[in-house]
């Protein structure tokens, strides 16, 4: 079943839309003046929004400093109002104990570059999957030593279809096997593929643990979501 | 078939049928979490320790997600929720009650909820109530990674030595009934089945049975036959591992519930 989440990737278009809808109500003013004061409502506004783009870009991820939250794909939406500035994230894991850190400093970072009211909350629509990470942020997990997930799987159920040996010979009964998704990674360190799965749970929920052969390393990935 | 989109769309039948299953995933979650945690430190080897400690973190979250959502619905908050409730007030199955066990018991149970979970999902994921759909497609991106550490076990274990095919066997006889018990249906079964919200446990029994037999029969186990399920669960029936449990899970909570740390 569909639903409308389909739509919804990225909550900063939107909000450049609903100025534009505005801009375009605007046009039927014969009054030049306001006009001009209507342009300039829409400039504050989008001046607001790149304002608080910039912050969020400040907020990291405590478990991979790296990382800004922008390059991780977890800021879902960012809506300016009279009310305030209102933040939705798309949290990685559910469970994950960064969750409320994360959520702090966003509050802390934007209500200090604005001055205004800010309020964050976590959604699941659009969910977050590792297909959401930016190339940027991909780079800098290499550099960082952690193996980016590997994009555009089906990264629901990872289902990737059965090579003929599989043994479990669930796929045929629909239970996921993501067992393809984490075998020959590539090697962060030398970029040889000869490496094997040693556990997919590793330091934290996101990572799984491999090792190379090649230049006998053990390193680790970010799982695809 | 109507949809509804927030929980403030569902109307008073719906609504109470909503209530009755989120308590059954949330506290299946939780109780197995806390199950999964006390691996913590006592792994048999380290990779696992780290596994079972990840997926107990795994299912306590998904459990708050849960428990946030019954808050939503204006049941009590989620600590008060996980740590304020007597055994009796659990709707979890017999299944995630019982203690660890050898790590054979362990593994065998973690696999045989996981896919149960992963047919429950996959359906959920469908539901017309779509706050519950939209947390079911996040959830079982997750989850897909205890199922694979699970069968890999099972196949592993399963007809590796004479010891290890005989424990898991052992595991699994032991198991299964309770892993039937999963799908006890309840009173909410027709209304959430009649507004979509989600199938009937009979069908989804019959989903997971033909999904585990040939992961168990790869690994050279026998599935259990004609075995009937364990039901009370569901109902507030539990074995008196669960209180015992909730004795050590809730002891800081109990003694001073505004304690924050």
């Amino acid at each position: 079943m569909r639903s409308r989440d389909e739509g919804t990737k990225g909550r900063r278009d939107v909000a450049v839309k609903d100025l534009g809808t505005k801009e375009r109500r605007d046009e039927g003013n014969p009054s030049r003046q306001s006009a001009i004061d209507a342009q300039s409502a829409i400039d504050n506004r989008q001046s607001t929004i790149q304002a608080v783009w910039a912050a969020l870009a400040t907020v990291t991820d405590p478990e991979i400093p790296v990382l800004n939250i922008v390059e991780m794909g977890i800021v879902a939406g960012v809506r300016d109002s009279a009310e305030g500035v209102a933040i939705d994230l798309t949290p990685t894991f559910v469970g994950c104990p960064a969750l409320e850190v994360i959520r702090d400093q966003v509050h802390g970072a934007v209500a200090a570059a604005l001055g205004r009211k800010v309020t964050v909350r976590f959604v699941f629509d659009p969910p977050w999957t590792s297909d959401r990470i930016t190339d940027e942020g991909r780079q800098k997990l290499l550099a960082f030593g952690l193996a980016p997930p590997r994009q555009g799987s089906d990264l629901v159920s990872a289902g990737l279809p059965s090579d003929g040996d599989d043994a479990a010979g669930s796929v045929a009964a629909g239970l996921p096997r993501p067992e393809a998704t984490l075998e020959r990674v590539p090697c962060p360190h030398c970029g040889s593929t000869d490496t094997v799965l040693d556990s997919p749970f590793g330091p934290t929920l996101c990572r799984s643990i491999h090792y190379c052969h090649s230049c006998r390393q053990s390193f680790e990935h970010f799982k695809p979501l | 078939m109507k949809t509804f989109d927030t929980l403030a769309d569902l109307d008073a039948l719906s609504r109470q049928a909503v209530i009755d299953l989120l308590y059954r995933l949330a506290d299946d979650e939780l109780v197995i979490g806390h199950r999964n945690s006390e691996w913590t430190g006592h792994g048999p080897i380290l990779e696992e320790d780290i596994a079972f400690s990840s997926m107990a973190q795994d299912e306590i979250g998904h459990a708050q997600v849960y428990y946030q959502m019954l808050h939503q619905l204006r049941e009590a908050d989620p600590d008060s929720l996980a740590f304020g409730r007597k055994a009796r007030q659990f709707r979890c199955a017999s299944l995630v009650c019982l203690p660890k066990g050898d790590w054979a018991f362990s593994v065998m149970r973690q696999f045989l909820y996981d896919s149960a979970e992963s047919v429950r999902l996959a359906a959920l994921a469908e539901s017309t109530f779509k706050p519950l759909a939209q947390l079911a497609r996040k959830l079982r991106g997750e989850e897909k990674y205890h199922l694979m550490h699970g069968r890999g076990w099972i196949l592993r274990l399963g007809d590796a030595t004479a010891e290890s095919h005989e424990r898991m066997q052992k595991a699994l006889d032991e198991l299964y009934p309770h892993a039937l018990g999963l799908f006890e249906p309840t009173e909410a079964d027709e209304p959430l089945a009649q507004s979509g919200i989600a199938p009937r446990e009979k069908e989804m029994r019959t989903q997971w049975e033909s999904a585990v037999a040939p992961a168990l029969t790869a690994a050279g186990l026998s599935v259990p036959e004609n075995t009937p399920p364990i039901y009370g669960g569901r109902v507030g029936r539990h074995p008196a591992a669960l209180a015992e449990l909730l004795e050590q899970m809730q002891l800081v909570y109990n003694i001073d519930p505004k304690a924050k740390w």
